[in-house]
């Protein structure tokens, strides 16, 4: 169990990590919910995988842990409100420039530095 | 008067002359003078403890565990400083409010000016070394802003950042200096670094710790080979060159070598370095000095020239040499800052500092000539002024100094020094008063009112006071000189005189004098001369350095940051695999301590739901309404997951927040391109596939080794369960741990939360009022469209269900203390009711109903949670501390009552509005594209007809 448990980590990191090099915004979205979802389980799983233990008090002698649970609970939510971020981002450079390239290779990098030197220079 | 309060007075009135900026110049000049009028009385009070020689000291604890404390200690060096600070700037004040012109801004030239003041005194002040930098880099950064003061000269501007790169540069050598002094000590306080002479000096580390600190004394104070930053800073108003580069922040450098001399001062590293910089910036200040013809640039090199000579006798590590030293500081300051403003006087009557326009100016203003030229006067070290004497004792200490195993450099050095400072100071008296009247000045030339002559005026009141009873400076100097020496040796006990008969000093001190004199008479040839000599332009060196770094920097940039985001991603990914194969490489891993649970068929059926669509979600996702199903199989699946491995608070979490995410993803699908296109090429999607599954297959691995371990030391989790329900009062420990153990990072995370919504709701009322606007305003569905926008078995449904889906939502948020459930998923839930009344019943129909907003409730939620917690101010108990009770009320059964259900309240309201401003503000900008909504839920869209009346074109 342990082996699946760590193999869909492994998957789904991968699969994240290839969606997020994509040239898109979209797929890349869809990388970062994926790498989400391993991190948490990841998170999660930093508790040992405990079968039929949940938290909840009751007399029982064995809990799983509930810390990690605690972490990720939180983790999911404001994962949420950050993709809902960045997907409004993304939506907006669309809807503003009618294109949803993730890289920005039209401009140079550094033109705002070179063009404060200059002036400074010419002055 | 408090230590504290001296230091912080500047700082609190630096906020006046900014409000007061519009009661006028006079208002705003008064107050900042009224501020360090009583800074300078306070610290006066403490002048009878000070001279009785007793050490005052304050304190508090600021971050006591990294040693950084605020300790104030007031001694006479500090006293003296201090008051040079303050009382100069009560001087400079006065004549800034008569310097600055019409079109100045004068409140924020005071903020400044008191921003600068406040973080001097401080310097001056601190006795925690740490607190010492804090101050000491304040004085870079408000001096930047005073020397930048004229935005409009790129002079200034340019000055300005020279001047902060190197004392910035400096300051940062100098924290690894202090840094290293503290630990070779194990004290950051100065008053006991100051004691550890001895341990200091036998460690390894001195030498490293001495070069560290005094790359910052001399950048601070324009050392040699620092010196070419002090020029370029003249840009500066006048007052702040008057005020800066004369009295105080160059002084600064030479402060803390004073203040450091007594564990410092004394072997052959210091002697060498400081006494040979000290030697080579006066004589090469001196030199330059003279060929000058900015007048302003002519005293800032005689300034790097006076700050060496004190760098010289500070470097001498006699008793004698830091007396003199401490002397010519408070004679230097008493006549440079008289000069820099007669200086003034002269460009702001003239309009003009250049002295080859100047001449005869002694009978149109005589009053800023008979102040000018006795300070000019004591400061080519002219009997009975108090330059003279210091000069004296300067040539005195230099007699006695032999460098390098040869005797007669020091003196002689000292004394072409010396000759060159008399030149100068006779260039400018000669030069611009003296001569023939002219007809060409730019303005014509007369005294300025009592505002501007009064200050330099009362200081060379001091400058001849001092050289004709120097008896009267010599208990304080002798005072300051001792907190100086410490316990490192005794007060000399030489007495001040005019005469001291026939020594050595004066036999040097008139060949600087009478030579100064021929030097100036053959000035012509010799500026011929020096004007064919190569020299190197320190202007010119700095800014090819600076271009050189920004060339090589921007190498660098290009290669890892070239705009495209793909780009960092990849590096980030490679570096973090590469850095995890590094400690997976050289680490070691411990044997399995945990036995591998079997798998059933259900468990491997659902693995393999999950791997199938994480996989088919890689290859289809060009077809992005296609991908969307399939993420949602994925968090599906997670969801089960988590059921399965004891985790029901995630499962109900994960799914709930599923549901609002991909409706989410639905309404941004909505506008955007419904296919990815193939872009990239087959070697790029091989090179991402080969990191990806790199990545893989490391957290792969990393989790099964961890998953297979127990963890090599006790977790606190056990803490968590076996309080939870004495201390917390509530049997689900999951709940227990976010809405007490750990309630300050939940409410951290639903401010983040509301934040994160927030940001959404502000990025659509740009994009609305931009031009996006008519863009989507104009837009055309690129799909055909459904004829009913408001299908009525789906309107129906919604609206039944609509008070079930609240009941279950306060049910779990009720039971979420003891079961599974909570405020987090209650939020959830509620939120997911009232969405589907959006989807359903149309954006109108729902906006119109709810008459509440949205911001509102994240407020409201994040207020009762932060009042819930603040509650417990009232028991005098910390932050969030919860609280629980059972009660009963006929007819129901005994129930709980806690604190923490108010706090999960807040939780609850923070989501639901943070959901909900969410959707509602991408709801909106799809309501922009479309007809408005109609009144009734159930009609016909009439752009179906224009799709289909398209599709048969």
């Amino acid at each position: 169990m342990e082996l699946l448990v760590a193999s869909a980590i492994g998957i789904l990191t991968s699969a994240g990590l290839y969606l997020v090099l994509r040239l898109r915004t979209f797929p890349v979205i869809m990388g970062v919910s994926l790498l989400t979802y391993a991190v948490n389980i990841f998170l999660f799983a930093s508790g040992r995988l405990t079968v039929g233990a949940p938290p909840i008090l009751s007399g029982a002698t064995n809990y799983t842990d509930p810390l990690p649970q605690a972490l990720v609970l939180t983790a999911i939510v404001i994962s949420f409100g950050m993709t809902a971020v960045i997907v409004m981002i993304s939506l907006g450079a669309y809807l503003g420039g009618d294109d949803d390239h993730i890289d920005d290779l039209a401009a140079t990098p550094d033109a705002g530095l070179n063009s404060d030197l200059n002036t400074e220079d010419a002055q | 008067m408090s230590l504290f309060l001296i230091v912080a007075l500047p700082f609190l009135g630096a906020l006046l002359p900014g409000l007061m900026n519009s009661a006028g110049r006079q208002a705003c000049a008064g107050v900042t003078f009224t501020v360090t009028l009583t800074a300078l009385i306070g610290l006066l009070t403490n002048l009878p403890t000070v001279l009785a020689g007793e050490l005052i000291t304050a304190q508090f604890d600021w971050i006591p565990l990294l040693g950084l404390n605020v300790t104030l200690m007031l001694d006479g060096l500090g006293f003296f400083f201090a008051c040079l600070i303050l009382g100069i700037g009560l001087l400079i004040i006065t004549y800034a409010r008569f310097y600055l012109a019409r079109e100045d801004n004068m409140g924020e030239f005071f903020t400044y000016l008191l921003l600068f003041q406040g973080a001097m005194v401080g310097i001056v002040l601190s006795d925690n070394i740490l607190l010492l930098l804090v101050f000491w880099e304040l004085t870079s950064l408000s001096s930047f802003l005073l020397i930048g003061y004229w935005k409009h000269l790129p002079e200034g501007r340019q000055g300005a950042r020279m001047a902060l790169t190197v004392t910035g540069m400096g300051g940062l050598a100098m924290i690894g200096g202090m840094l290293i002094l503290g630990q070779i000590v194990g004290s950051y306080d100065l008053s006991v670094i100051l004691k550890n002479r001895a341990l200091i000096q036998a460690s390894p580390l001195y030498v490293p710790a001495l070069i560290l600190i005094l790359l910052g004394c001399f950048t601070k104070s324009a050392q040699f080979p620092f010196h070419f930053w002090l020029p370029h800073a003249m840009a500066a108003p006048t007052p702040v060159s008057a005020y800066l580069h004369s009295a105080t922040m160059v002084k600064a450098g030479i402060f803390l070598m004073a203040r450091m001399w007594p564990v410092l001062s004394g072997t052959p590293e210091w002697f060498v370095i400081v006494t040979g910089a000290g030697l080579i910036t006066m004589v090469l200040g001196a030199v330059i000095a003279l060929f000058k013809h900015d007048l302003k640039a002519l005293l800032a090199f005689s300034t790097v020239s006076h700050l060496g000579l004190i760098s010289m006798l500070l470097g001498t590590g006699t008793a004698f040499g830091a007396m003199a030293a401490v002397f010519h500081i408070l004679n230097h300051a008493t006549f440079k800052a008289a000069l820099f403003m007669s200086a003034g006087i002269i460009d702001h009557e003239t309009h003009t500092r250049d002295i080859r326009r100047l001449g005869g100016l002694r009978h149109l203003m005589p009053v800023t000539f008979g102040i000018a030229s006795l300070a000019a006067l004591s400061m080519a070290g002219i009997p009975l002024l108090n330059g003279f004497l210091s000069k004296e004792m300067m040539l005195e200490e230099a007699y006695h100094t032999s460098l390098w195993g040869m005797p007669y450099l020091v003196p002689a050095l000292a004394t072409v020094g010396a000759l060159f400072s008399a030149a100068y100071s006779f260039r400018l008296i000669g030069h611009v008063f003296l001569g023939p009247k002219r007809v060409d000045y730019p303005a014509p030339p007369h005294d300025p009112g009592a505002g501007l002559w009064l200050p330099p005026a009362l200081l060379v009141v001091l400058v001849v006071v001092i050289g004709v009873a120097p008896f009267l400076a010599e208990p304080f100097v002798k005072l300051v000189t001792a907190s100086v020496l410490g316990a490192a040796a005794d007060v000399p006990h030489a007495h001040f005189k005019i005469w001291h008969g026939l020594v050595p000093a004066l036999y040097m001190s008139i060949i600087a004098v009478v030579g100064g004199l021929a030097l100036l008479a053959a000035f012509k040839p010799s500026l011929r001369f020096w004007d064919h000599m190569p020299r190197p332009e320190a202007k010119r060196i700095f800014d090819a350095v600076i271009a050189t770094s920004v060339a090589m920097s921007r190498q660098v940039i290009h290669r890892l940051h070239d705009g495209a985001f793909s780009r960092y991603a990849a590096i980030m990914a490679v570096t973090v695999i590469a850095v995890g194969y590094h400690a997976w490489a050289t680490g070691t891993v411990g044997a399995a301590t945990r036995i591998a649970q079997p798998a059933n068929p259900v468990q491997i059926a659902g693995w393999l739901m999950l791997v199938t669509a994480t996989w088919g979600l890689v290859f289809l996702h060009r077809n992005r309404l296609l991908s969307l199903i399939l993420i949602g199989i994925v968090g599906l699946i997670v969801s089960v997951g988590f059921v399965f491995f004891s985790a029901p608070d995630l499962a109900m979490t994960q799914l709930t927040v599923e549901v609002v995410t991909i409706i989410l993803l639905l309404l941004a699908l909505n506008f955007l391109p419904n296919r990815t296109p193939i872009e990239s090429s087959v070697l790029r999607r091989t090179r991402d596939g080969a990191i990806a599954a790199a990545g893989g297959i490391a957290t792969m691995a990393m989790s099964y080794h961890y998953l297979l371990r127990d963890s090599i030391a006790p977790s606190i989790s056990e803490f968590h369960l076996a309080n939870a329900y004495q201390g917390g009062g509530g049997k689900n420990v999951v709940n227990v741990i976010l809405v007490d153990f750990r309630g300050f990072d939940t409410y951290g995370e639903i401010i983040v939360l509301g934040i994160a919504a927030l940001l959404i709701f502000a990025l659509t009322e740009t994009l609305l009022a931009g031009p996006v606007r008519a863009r989507l305003l104009n837009r055309k569905p690129d799909q055909p469209r459904a004829g009913i926008m408001h299908p009525m078995m789906m309107v129906v449904l919604t609206r039944v269900i609509m008070p079930v889906v609240l009941m279950v939502g306060f049910y779990v948020f009720w039971r979420g203390h003891n079961e599974p459930g909570g405020g987090f998923i209650a939020g959830l839930i509620v939120s997911i009711a009232v969405v589907m009344q959006y989807m359903a019943s149309g954006f109108s129909w729902t906006a119109a109903r709810i008459s509440y907003p949205y911001h509102g409730v994240i407020g409201t939620g994040v207020l009762i949670a932060g009042l819930t917690g603040v509650g417990s101010w009232f028991f005098d108990k910390p932050f969030l501390t919860s609280d629980f009770t059972y009660v009963r009320i006929p007819p129901f059964e005994k129930f709980e009552l806690a604190t923490a259900a108010l706090f999960d309240l807040g939780v609850f309201l923070a989501v639901v509005g943070a959901v909900m401003l969410s959707l509602e503000s991408f709801s909106r900008l799809a309501r922009r594209a479309h007809v408005p909504d109609a009144d009734h839920p159930m009609d016909i869209d009439p752009s179906r007809d224009d799709i289909t009346a398209k599709a048969e074109v």
